[in-house]
């Protein structure tokens, strides 16, 4: 009998279209699987079994009566708790929007719903995305099905550990430093954080939105390709959505598979590598180069100087930003209201947000407090405006040079759940390697790259293409993808450790 | 640039209108000295001659129609509230005492 829960969105797609099997079989596959595995996994904060059949029948009736339907139509799909989703509870992983039931959708969750895609739920996440491990939730952590005891990534570790988990064939994912590339790296998944306004942010729960992005989080190239297809495009409800034609992703992919990367020029951004940079992480990713130089592509070496300094002025940009859109939990229109009576709007506030904010979120905020005050303004946030400048810069000079950028995706492979919690800074340099994608609004793509020979855990490596050239992406992703699969002799995936079931 | 006082993460938290007892005042003066003092440093390349960026890709003023869309109605917008009252958010009292 066919696990389907195994196979991918296309291939699943395709099975249907043959009449191979229906959406309610895959999608109850996924439901069964979910309550198999979630209480070790932790990858969702609520499981909708009844809408994501009632989508599915609907499919299976349709295609039944002859009816075309979109491309990924009966796939179920995970998404993650950032998106307003109507009708079914959207906290961001906050206790202050326990129980928030949004009256509309987010544009893709509307896409998705078009495309006739039953949603399994939504996914667990850092509290308003302010994390690297899920740990931040305020509904606990997830687990990295790949050892329960380590971290899943953040703040998409929900999504990224539902792929892993065999749970669900795609999910949705938001990237605002990382989010969705640091999940999939420590995973063994694939994830993409498209170019800024790309995909529509309307009705994703702001964290930093001048970096935020929405993204695909798959478990190969080409499924993240086909979902970013159904995701992307112009939306009048987002002033900064790029009002441009969406390009052919899946038809990237393929022609990267089909015809390798001959005269690609591939540049190795020197900064982001070396010294920090755990052994087997560099192993792997030297690896993937010279299967690059194997399909075709030219290797070189670009030195992104300002790099450095991106860190430090993405801490200061996201949490100028973060602390003004989180004012809006302010126990007035939605949300907790923490409320003893007798006492005036302003102590409620305090109390309401002291109660439903979690630690990172307040640390967070104060930050951006800080950062935006009155004789500090100049030095910090401005100053952290005119790094992004320079990063911009160095962008900009690199792909003068070459077609992709390349790196390791995380300095290391999954750390234990709890080994940096205390540690605000550590946490924050795992998101170093992602981090100047969004400063600059360009594209990145993880993708697993194999295993760290001292752990056994997934590696990833990191494309990087100038703005609207995600198809470039897809191209370079799935010829990489298509050659270590070759030598692996099947997917990274197909490596994973099984998970133990409730029965 | 110097680090923070809990006195400083006394007064962010006011602003920041998030109560903060006084234990976590001191754990966060702490973590946030950590961070200030990491961060600082974007001030090292931000030379007068750069300037500053506040948005990834450059960004046109986006206009539409001026016409009457379908919108919320008055009983979704209430529903999630804390508390309403005659198709209104109901607040706690505004001004501390009376006027």
């Amino acid at each position: 009998m066919t696990d389907w829960t195994r196979k991918g969105a296309l291939e699943m797609a395709d099975a249907m279209a043959a009449g191979e099997v229906t959406s309610v079989e895959l999608t109850q596959a996924c439901l069964d699987r979910i309550a198999a595995v979630e209480a070790n996994v932790h990858a969702f904060l609520l499981v909708d079994a009844e809408g994501a059949l009632a989508t599915a029948a609907a499919v299976d009736a349709d295609r039944a009566a002859g009816k075309d339907l979109p491309r990924l139509a009966g796939v179920p799909i995970a998404i993650k708790d950032v998106l307003v989703t109507k009708g079914m509870e959207t906290t961001a992983g906050s206790k202050i929007l326990s129980g928030w039931i949004p009256p509309y959708d987010a544009t893709v969750t509307a896409k998705i719903r078009e495309a006739r895609m039953p949603i399994l739920g939504k996914t667990n996440m850092d509290e308003f995305a302010m994390g690297s491990s899920t740990e931040h939730s305020g509904y606990g952590p997830t687990h990295n099905p790949w050892d329960l005891d380590r971290i899943p990534g953040g703040s998409g570790g929900g999504s990224a550990a539902a792929l892993a988990a065999w749970e669900a064939p795609l999910a949705i994912g938001s990237d605002t430093g990382g989010s969705i590339r640091q999940p999939a790296s420590v995973t063994g998944t694939v994830g993409v954080k498209p170019t800024y306004g790309g995909v529509s942010r309307y009705g994703a729960i702001a964290l930093a939105s001048s970096l935020d992005q929405l993204g695909p989080c798959a478990r190969s190239v080409e499924d993240a390709a086909a979902l970013h297809q159904v995701m992307g495009g112009h939306d009048p409800m987002d002033a900064t959505s790029l009002d441009e034609p969406l390009p052919d992703f899946v038809a990237a992919a393929q022609e990267g598979r089909a015809n390798g990367l001959k005269g690609l020029k591939v540049a190795v951004i020197k900064e982001l590598g070396g010294e920090g940079y755990q052994a087997g992480v560099k192993q792997r990713f030297e690896e993937s180069l010279d299967l690059l130089r194997g399909l075709g592509a030219e290797i070189t070496e670009v030195s992104c100087p300002s790099f450095e300094y991106a860190l430090a002025a993405y801490y200061l940009i996201l949490p100028s930003e973060a602390s003004s859109n989180l004012a809006k939990f302010d126990s007035v229109r939605f949300g907790l209201r923490v409320d003893e009576g007798g006492t005036t709007i302003e102590r409620v506030m305090a109390a309401t947000r002291a109660e439903g904010f979690g630690d990172e979120v307040k640390r967070r905020i104060m930050l951006g407090t800080y950062a935006l005050s009155a004789g500090y303004y100049d030095a910090y946030y401005g100053s952290a405006q005119k790094v992004r400048t320079l990063i911009q810069r160095d962008f900009a000079a690199a792909f003068e040079q070459a077609d992709v950028l390349v790196s390791p995706t995380t300095p290391t492979t999954p750390f234990k759940l709890g080994e940096q919690l205390d540690d605000p800074l550590a946490m924050y340099l795992n998101d170093v390697a992602t981090i100047p994608a969004n400063l600059a609004g360009i594209p990145g793509m993880s993708l697993p790259s194999g295993l760290a020979p001292e752990d056994n855990l997934p590696v990833g490596f990191q494309i990087l293409a100038p703005a609207r050239e995600d198809a470039r992406l897809y191209r370079v992703g799935a010829a990489l993808e298509a050659a270590l699969t070759a030598q692996w002799g099947g997917s990274l995936m197909a490596q994973a450790p099984e998970l133990e079931v409730a029965r | 640039m110097s680090s923070l006082e809990k006195s400083d993460v006394a007064r962010l938290a006011a602003l920041a209108r998030i109560d903060m007892t006084d234990a976590d005042q001191d754990r966060m003066a702490g973590q946030l000295s950590a961070i200030v003092d990491a961060v600082a440093k974007v001030s090292e390349v931000a030379g007068d001659d750069i300037p500053a960026t506040s948005h990834p890709l450059p960004l046109v003023n986006v206009h539409r129609e001026d016409v009457v869309r379908p919108s919320l109605t008055q009983a979704d917008a209430l529903a999630a509230a804390p508390a309403a009252e005659e198709g209104r958010f109901r607040v706690p009292q505004i001004l501390g005492e009376e006027a």
